[in-house]
């Protein structure tokens, strides 16, 4: 049985479909790496346009609390064997937004992340390596972080709750914003 | 009685599998061409392979049982066009009426996708599909146009019959006969395979790769066999009612990839049109052209005299 989930694997590496979720300046450099220039079709990995059909989720740049949720919500959308890739220094410690009021920090505690690619901005050139680390990684079977995230689902989700109360509507909590005032 | 019935079962599983690896190698080849045209280097010929075995390794979701056998009632249809159809020397169950079955069978085929896709019930899935029927709508017109020539060119509906008339050379094959039907026909092909310009079914910037937004897993692989056994089947098609069928078949898919291939190169070079536009393009050049063909056959073979 180990033996076919080395093919499984195998095979698993060689065709992973991509959706990338651009909150920030990160989106710009994806059209170069999708193009003539650095061409990543050429690892099997193509763009697609829904979570359901994607297996790599691409997380470019900061996240406010607002987007959080809808990425959360595509996350949990994803087929089984799914990877976040954190893309640009925002993903990992907050970037240059690091004080703001209304942006994560990082982005390991709310959905499990696979591979950091650092920098501000990551070149095309670290987003091909990434996708080759992601590959070998897969290969190899030690990418699971779609397992962690069930094994752990309570403790990233009282995380995510933590941050996203704070999005609630003022409106609809108006006796306390009375009481306060 | 009961062995000769096996042996059809194995045979048409057989045939089956062969369209879907022709169909899923024509995909792969594609891209690659696609990719050489952008001067890219592209991904390997046998990525569509990877690909179909990745998505039935992956988990997924239905979304009731209408979903699910939308998706069978989209898949058999082809399935079952495929025993009419003459490949190479070669066909399952020969009937004098093979070319209406077929023609009957491809249109289910695409019903059947929609019941399925529509039971997702998300909104991108219902425009995509809408388009796809609207798309229908304009592609059979000049299509049937042709076909009708055809049957009266030929007097028989019997594709194996319509082969074995176009035998002898270059010169007997019906698209050097009918060469505006031909054309119109390859225009319709070119909607039929939903490349570009005619793609908006599955315009993926658009409205997120429409009938299929809801796919994910498994479902997008039936998705995918369903795609590469139509494209087998719609090129070869053509092949038998234009380009006199083939002796073998190899030299069949040969002349199927040539069909595939300026399909390709006109998907490469041109933008979506949208779907009022393509549909009303249907309507005027190549039903024009088919109704001509169609005029030129009836006086020729003096079905009425002028």
């Amino acid at each position: 049985m180990s033996e076919w989930n080395e093919i499984v694997d195998y095979f698993r590496g060689r065709s992973m479909w991509m959706l990338h979720y651009c909150t920030g300046c990160g989106a710009i450099e994806l059209p170069p790496t999708m193009t003539s220039r650095w061409d990543m079709e050429r690892f099997g990995i193509t763009p697609m346009a829904t979570p359901r059909q994607a297996d790599i989720l691409l997380i470019t740049g900061y996240l406010a609390i607002k987007t959080l949720k809808r990425v959360v919500y595509t996350y949990e959308q994803m087929q089984a064997p799914k990877w976040v890739l954190g893309f640009g220094s925002c993903t990992i410690n907050g970037g240059i937004y690091w004080d703001s009021y209304n942006v994560i920090e990082r982005l390991d505690k709310y959905i499990p992340v696979d591979i950091y690619i650092a920098g501000c901005m990551p070149r095309p050139e670290a987003i091909l390596d990434a996708f080759v680390k992601l590959k070998e990684m897969v290969q190899k079977g030690e990418a699971k972080g779609y397992e962690k995230y069930v094994k752990n689902y309570e403790w990233y989700k009282a995380n995510q709750d933590r941050v996203l109360k704070r999005t609630e509507p003022v409106l609809k909590r108006i006796e306390k914003v009375t009481k306060i005032g | 009685m009961v062995i000769e019935f096996l042996i059809k079962l194995v045979q048409g599983i057989g045939i089956g599998a062969l369209a879907l690896a022709t169909g899923l190698l024509f995909g792969g080849i594609a891209r690659k061409i696609m990719a050489r045209i952008q001067r890219r280097y592209g991904p390997p010929f046998t990525q569509n392979f990877i690909d179909l075995f990745k998505l039935f390794s992956k988990s997924s979701v239905s979304h009731g049982w209408a979903f699910d056998l939308g998706l069978v009632a989209g898949f058999a249809p082809m399935l079952a066009a495929l025993m009419f159809l003459p490949i190479g020397s070669f066909t399952l169950l020969p009937s004098d009426s093979s070319l209406i079955m077929i023609i009957y069978l491809m249109m289910m085929a695409y019903l059947g996708m929609a019941m399925g896709v529509l039971a997702s019930g998300n909104p991108n899935s219902a425009i995509g599909m809408s388009r796809a029927l609207m798309l229908m709508a304009g592609y059979e017109v000049p299509f049937a146009a042709v076909i009708f020539s055809v049957y009266l060119f030929s007097k028989t509906g019997y594709l194996t019959q319509i082969v074995a008339m176009q035998s002898g050379g270059f010169m007997n094959w019906n698209m050097v006969k009918m060469p505006l039907g031909f054309l119109a026909v390859e225009i319709a092909l070119q909607g039929m395979l939903g490349e570009k310009p005619f793609d908006q079914a599955i315009a993926p910037a658009e409205i997120a790769s429409g009938p299929m937004v809801e796919l994910g897993g498994k479902y997008l692989g039936f998705g995918m066999i369903q795609h590469s056994v139509g494209l087998f089947l719609e090129t070869g098609i053509v092949v038998d009612l234009f380009l006199g069928g083939a002796p073998n078949f190899w030299i069949f898919i040969a002349k199927q990839f040539v069909l595939y291939f300026i399909v390709v190169l006109v998907d490469a070079i041109l933008p979506r049109l949208r779907v009022h536009e393509a549909t009303s393009f249907f309507w005027k050049l190549p039903l024009f052209l088919g109704i001509l063909q169609a005029l030129i056959v009836i006086i020729q073979g003096g079905v009425i005299n002028v």
